[in-house]
């Protein structure tokens, strides 16, 4: 019933972004779309299948690093090195994943922040991350030999289209015989292994697809801004994401997108006029949003338009 | 094939035991459960019988003791394996998947055998095929014009049937129900032990159950726990007149009668 008006929804999202670089400063929306899509793989395992990574942002930081050194250092054209950025996103995720999906809860949390903060340290000694100062000056390159991406608005195009592929792709496993079973493990675990699911191989897929997709928002996030520094891999960057999350709407396939599109605004909106005092703000918002909106931006927004609608189908 | 001794009995326990650091929940149990049968486990509260479930289910590992299901020992498979063998359990407090509609908490467990639980390429409308056989199962338990309800809202004996069509959705040989009619009212009681027998047709039921209208009911064999062991075994008109059963039941009573 609602579908056709959601579909609505996407389509009129899309025509603006379509048109946003001529209003927008490009940058700040591609960092955006760039965020909502880590936010957004993020979400596939905390909001469909209920498990809290408190070690997201390595993901992140490795699709940047590796697309960024395959890029300067090894010269590969762009389309293979954001491939490369994403598949060792994947194999730090499955490497990870197994490790972790062996425990629940907070501890599944704990897990992730560890290993996490393992590959951390191990960015900061190696050389190919350039340790503290990370990887500058990272070419663009062009797209297929003949887009020259070091126009924006060419480059905006491009994370454009990958950001609407990753965000199909997120909605199709949402609304997959997969997805369902997340779902179902997300509802009541012990109940879906006691109908003869090896649970812990769904998990396991579920959080490679979901490392994979941040590596791809690390590896786009390396073209936009010609640079990879550990900030990307940085527990902060962990957080903000659980932040976003809980803040556009856990477990609503667009809730991602509006919280990384406002925490990101606030960022740069505030950085030159309130200085370090960002962070005490995003902390304020994340104590009203656990407080007075628990189900987040999206979630609060969904349903009250059912209790005016008076419908209680969830889509 | 089958060993002509497991033939009768759909599955087997020796010596069964579990030990929590010292303490002695489940003391080498013996179960025989007869192919066809409803077989009730009762006993006084803390007697060991979710412990057992557990066991057989593989849902806790036993501290000794073998379990067999038709024969084969399969003590040492984890839980879903047992389950995919046709070992099907329910939970105590009701295993639904509030949020997902009643018809989708159906078609969950008729996902298994369609083999593309892993396809997340693939549209959920491929899941459509499933629907007739699943509100057939919601027909069968009484559910069918609760299909599109959002789960967490049905009343809550809705909810047991609805685990049960779940369950039964597996086919399984053999279903294992902890308190089905627990926290009902009495209406509810009388539909679901008439839903268990119904659906104990073609099957092996387990069942561990408080209320002794159902247990009379319905059961065909019962084993009474008390403190971890096996107490008393038999049919109902046996098992109520044994002594030990009722010491166990009203024992307190009796020995406080005693020291004073």
């Amino acid at each position: 019933m609602t579908m056709p008006k959601i579909h609505f929804g996407y389509l009129g999202l899309f025509v603006a972004l379509l048109f946003a670089p001529f209003f927008v400063y490009p940058v700040l929306v591609m960092k955006v779309m760039c965020f909502a899509l880590f936010a957004c793989a993020f979400n596939l395992l905390l909001g469909y299948t209920g498990l809290l990574s408190f070690g997201h942002a390595v993901f992140l930081g490795t699709g940047a690093y590796v697309t960024g050194h395959v890029l300067k250092e090894w010269g590969w054209p762009t389309e293979l090195g954001l491939l490369a950025g994403t598949l060792s996103a994947s194999v730090l995720g499955l490497l990870i994943g197994a490790l972790a999906i062996r425990r629940q809860g907070i501890y599944f949390a704990m897990v992730t922040l560890a290993l996490a903060q393992m590959v951390y340290f191990l960015f900061v000694q190696s050389t190919f991350t350039g340790g503290e100062d990370g990887l500058q000056g990272i070419p663009r390159g062009t797209l297929l030999g003949v887009v020259d991406l070091a126009d924006d608005q060419s480059l905006y195009y491009l994370v454009l289209a990958i950001c609407v592929g990753a965000f199909w792709l997120i909605h199709r496993t949402i609304h997959s015989p997969f997805g369902q079973i997340l779902k179902a493990v997300r509802e009541n675990e012990a109940r879906v292994v006691s109908l003869g699911f090896d649970v812990a191989k769904y998990k396991l897929v579920a959080f490679v697809l979901s490392a994979t997709l941040a590596g791809l928002a690390g590896a786009t996030k390396v073209l936009v801004f010609k640079f990879a520094t550990l900030t990307d891999a940085h527990w902060h960057a962990s957080g903000e994401v659980v932040l976003m999350t809980l803040l556009g709407g856990m477990g609503t396939a667009f809730g991602p997108v509006v919280g990384a599109g406002v925490i990101i605004s606030l960022q740069s909106e505030l950085a030159d006029k309130v200085g370090s005092l960002v962070t005490v703000i995003m902390g304020g918002i994340f104590v009203v949003c656990v407080l007075a909106f628990r189900r987040g931006i999206v979630g609060e927004a969904s349903a009250l338009y059912q209790r005016i609608a008076g419908t209680k189908d969830i889509h | 094939m089958q060993n002509p001794a497991t033939d009768d009995f759909i599955l087997t326990t020796k010596n069964l035991t579990k030990e929590f650091k010292g303490f002695v929940a489940v003391n080498d149990v013996s179960l025989n459960v007869r192919r066809g049968e409803i077989h009730a486990l009762i006993g006084p509260n803390g007697a060991g019988k979710t412990t057992c479930f557990n066991l057989l289910t593989k849902f806790l590992e036993p501290t000794r003791g073998a379990i067999h299901f038709n024969g084969v020992d399969i003590t040492h498979e984890k839980s879903a394996q047992i389950a995919r063998r046709g070992v099907v359990r329910s939970f105590q407090i009701s295993a639904v998947f509030p949020h997902l509609t009643v018809l989708e908490n159906v078609r969950i467990a008729l996902q298994r055998n369609l083999g593309t639980s892993f396809h997340f390429w693939k549209s959920e409308r491929t899941l459509d095929v499933l629907n007739e056989r699943a509100m057939a199962l919601l027909g069968d338990v009484g559910l069918t014009e609760y299909a599109k309800t959002i789960t967490v809202e049905m009343p809550y004996g809705r909810k047991r049937a609805l685990e049960i069509a779940t369950t039964l959705a597996l086919e399984p040989e053999l279903m294992l129900l902890d308190e089905p009619t627990q926290g009902m009212g009495h209406e509810d009681v009388d539909r679901v032990m008439q839903l268990i027998k119904k659906v104990s047709a073609n099957r092996t039921i387990l069942m561990v159950e408080h209320n002794m209208k159902v247990v009379a009911g319905i059961s065909d064999t019962i084993t009474v726990l008390a403190r971890g062991a096996v107490l008393s075994e038999g049919n109902y008109a046996k098992v109520a007149a044994d002594p030990l059963v009722i010491e166990a039941y009203m024992g307190t009573e009796a020995n406080e009668a005693e020291a004073a």
